[in-house]
């Protein structure tokens, strides 16, 4: 998978125009927040709590839409989704392709910022 | 890249989003925009901090830990009372299922994800532009709400200084009953009544119309010329012709006043009544019948002064018989059905009196009763007049004359009308000004009235006219003598009297004697009808016998047309 397909290069060149200085935070602050996330999502999987599911999956899917990780804002689409289904059968496949492409999207946004 | 906080004023946003990196992202643009932001991580937050800090636009995110989005929408919306405080969703373009309810808790707009800085401009100077809609609004109903109570400030104001100038009158002597709201004048109502100068009283009912102060307008020069001419002596005739001649001058067309006047004579039992443009009017007899007083002529203030009339019809009435007035308020008052009281009603409501002095309550109670919870009652205006003795009333409050206290106390003035000007011409109120001018002598006006008035009519009836003064004792003969007088004045066309008035102080104690002596162009008692005794009673009726209560010394020359009465005056 290349890299260009994880983030939009053009959101974020603008999205760095918009944040000056604070750009570095920002992209610090989304990856932290997004452990954050999908840790919670995992207690949610495991306890079976649908409606915390769909909470985290729906949160880190803005920030995702943001900062410029449309991929990424995708599948936590698919996992809010199952929140909202009350579906869990396959959770542990979805919330591993989050964590598969938040890997991704991080050494992508590393790259952008030495750009 | 530039800043745009020149195109924008600056706003305080608050922004509620759980998500930290997305609040970063808003608060940059904002700030860049010159805006001031707040932050909040949840809906809990976000409600505090709205009524904190008072932002005036608030970004919020659905989807929220503690308290959502949608609920701190409406908590806000309520906090926010009459501001205008625009709600922005923060969503994401998957989220449209949710958006409908966005709306329904108050939400004003949707800002999706990713934020795009362009779009977030416009929103905000959308709702800056309807802000500044809804403020100017506000201030524009504040400003209304002033100038309203501002006006009913000043239509105090004017009812004050309208009180001050009509309520001086006599509408609480004992024989006059009336019922009219206190703000009736803005309503276009009036209500006049004064006593005469010769005893008696000059009642007016006035409907002007339109309504508020271009009603209430006309009011003041009326009871002006009502008191001020009144008090002077101006017959009724006389003063209505004044009103309609003021009220032709100051009102524009369009605009007049119904009216109603009465002159009412105690001592002689009898009323005058002019009716132009009000309802009907009755006299309540003994008899348990009513005569209607119909509207015979145009209302005040419509036909120029040589088309105008101001002739009465005379009426006699009974001690207790009452007369009943009421403006077209109560006439045309309406029920809920939307149906008018009307006129009919009025003469049933009345027919339920057992005596004349039940008319009024009869009257009042049916327009209440009728149009009950659908009138206001700043429109039902009546007047209740009963005929008494002059005795029972008491001493009514005369309206006192100024003290002009500068004038002659030694003087002599003759004064001659004859042919024509003596038919047309009353010189009552003009003498009576000239004895006003005498120091102290005001505190008489209403002896120096009488003794000049009748001491004229009694030369001008019965000695130019030769009227025969028994004619009035009967209630037939009554109205045959005043129609008898109109006739003859109408056909006058020589004849004279002569009124000489002289006045000496008496220097000592501050009075004075003014000397009366009326002279006229008859052939004097010995021709009178028949009579050849100098009974004067029997002549002249009873207002000479008033005169010689009044005057210390009256006499006749021998042939009896020319009198003198002595009448003399101590001040304090």
């Amino acid at each position: 998978m290349s890299e260009q397909q994880h983030i939009d290069h053009d959101a974020l060149s603008e999205l760095r125009g918009v944040m000056g200085g604070d750009f570095v935070i920002l992209v610090n602050t989304f990856l932290q927040d997004a452990d954050d996330r999908i840790h919670h999502l995992r207690q949610g999987a495991a306890t079976g709590d649908v409606e915390n599911v769909r909470k985290m999956a729906h949160s880190l899917k803005g920030s995702c839409i943001n900062i410029g990780a449309p991929e990424l804002a995708e599948r936590c689409r698919t996992a809010e989704q199952r929140g909202r289904d009350g579906d869990l059968s396959d959770i542990d496949a979805c919330i591993g392709a989050i964590e598969e492409e938040l890997i991704a999207v991080r050494a992508a946004l590393e790259s952008f910022q030495g750009s | 890249m530039t800043t745009d906080s020149s195109a924008t004023i600056p706003l305080r946003i608050l922004i509620a989003d759980d998500n930290q990196s997305d609040r970063m992202i808003l608060k940059a643009i904002l700030t860049r925009h010159g805006h001031e932001v707040i932050m909040a991580e949840d809906g809990v937050q976000a409600v505090a901090a709205f009524e904190q800090q008072r932002p005036q636009m608030v970004l919020l995110d659905v989807l929220m830990p503690n308290m959502d989005g949608l609920e701190a929408a409406r908590l806000i919306k309520a906090a926010a009372g009459e501001d205008l405080v625009p709600i922005i969703f923060l969503t994401s373009l998957s989220d449209a299922e949710s958006l409908a309810s966005c709306l329904e808790v108050g939400g004003d707009d949707f800002l999706t994800k990713p934020y795009n800085r362009v779009i977030l401009r416009a929103k905000i100077h959308a709702f800056q532009r309807m802000r500044d809609l809804h403020q100017s609004l506000q201030d524009e109903r504040d400003r209304t709400d002033q100038r309203n109570r501002q006006m009913m400030r000043e239509q105090a104001l004017a009812r004050r200084v309208f009180d001050n100038i009509a309520g001086r009158g006599c509408l609480e002597a004992d024989n006059v009953r009336f019922e009219a709201s206190p703000m009736s004048i803005f309503n276009g109502d009036v209500l006049f009544a004064s006593p005469k100068p010769s005893g008696g009283m000059h009642l007016f009912v006035g409907d002007f119309t339109g309504h508020g102060l271009p009603a209430a307008i006309g009011a003041l020069p009326m009871s002006e010329i009502f008191y001020g001419m009144t008090a002077k002596g101006f017959a009724i005739s006389d003063i209505l012709r004044e009103m309609n001649r003021k009220l032709q001058n100051i009102l524009p067309t369009g605009f007049f006043c119904c009216a109603a006047m009465i002159d009412l004579n105690l001592r002689s039992g009898d009323a005058e009544v002019w009716n132009g443009g009000l309802p009907t009017a009755w006299i309540l007899r003994h008899d348990g019948t009513q005569d209607e007083l119909p509207s015979r002529h145009l209302p005040l203030g419509i036909l120029p002064g040589e088309r105008f009339s101001a002739a009465c019809e005379r009426h006699k009435l009974a001690l207790g018989e009452h007369m009943l007035l009421a403006t077209d308020g109560v006439i045309e008052s309406s029920n809920g059905e939307g149906e008018m009281f009307g006129e009919e009603r009025a003469v049933a409501a009345i027919g339920q009196r057992r005596a004349p002095d039940e008319g009024f309550d009869c009257l009042r109670d049916a327009a209440h009763w009728f149009g009950e919870g659908v009138v206001s009652e700043d429109d039902i205006t009546i007047l209740d007049v009963a005929m008494v003795q002059e005795s029972a009333l008491g001493a009514l409050e005369h309206e006192v004359l100024p003290d002009t206290g500068t004038g002659p106390e030694q003087w002599r003035l003759q004064y001659d009308l004859r042919d024509r000007s003596l038919a047309e011409f009353n010189p009552v109120p003009l003498l009576l000004h000239v004895c006003m001018d005498v120091p102290g002598l005001r505190l008489f006006s209403g002896d120096v009235y009488t003794v000049i008035t009748e001491l004229f009519s009694n030369a001008l009836e019965h000695g130019v006219l030769r009227l025969p003064s028994g004619l009035k004792d009967s209630p037939s003969g009554f109205s045959r003598y005043y129609s008898e007088r109109e006739r003859l004045l109408g056909q006058l066309d020589s004849g004279w009297v002569s009124i000489t008035l002289e006045h000496q102080a008496h220097g000592d104690d501050g009075g004075g004697t003014l000397l009366v002596t009326v002279a006229d162009s008859g052939p004097g008692f010995e021709f009178r009808e028949g009579a050849s005794s100098l009974n004067h009673e029997q002549l002249s009726g009873r207002g000479i016998a008033l005169v010689q209560a009044l005057c210390h010394d009256v006499r006749w020359n021998q042939n009896g047309n020319c009198v003198e009465a002595k009448y003399t005056w101590r001040s304090g």
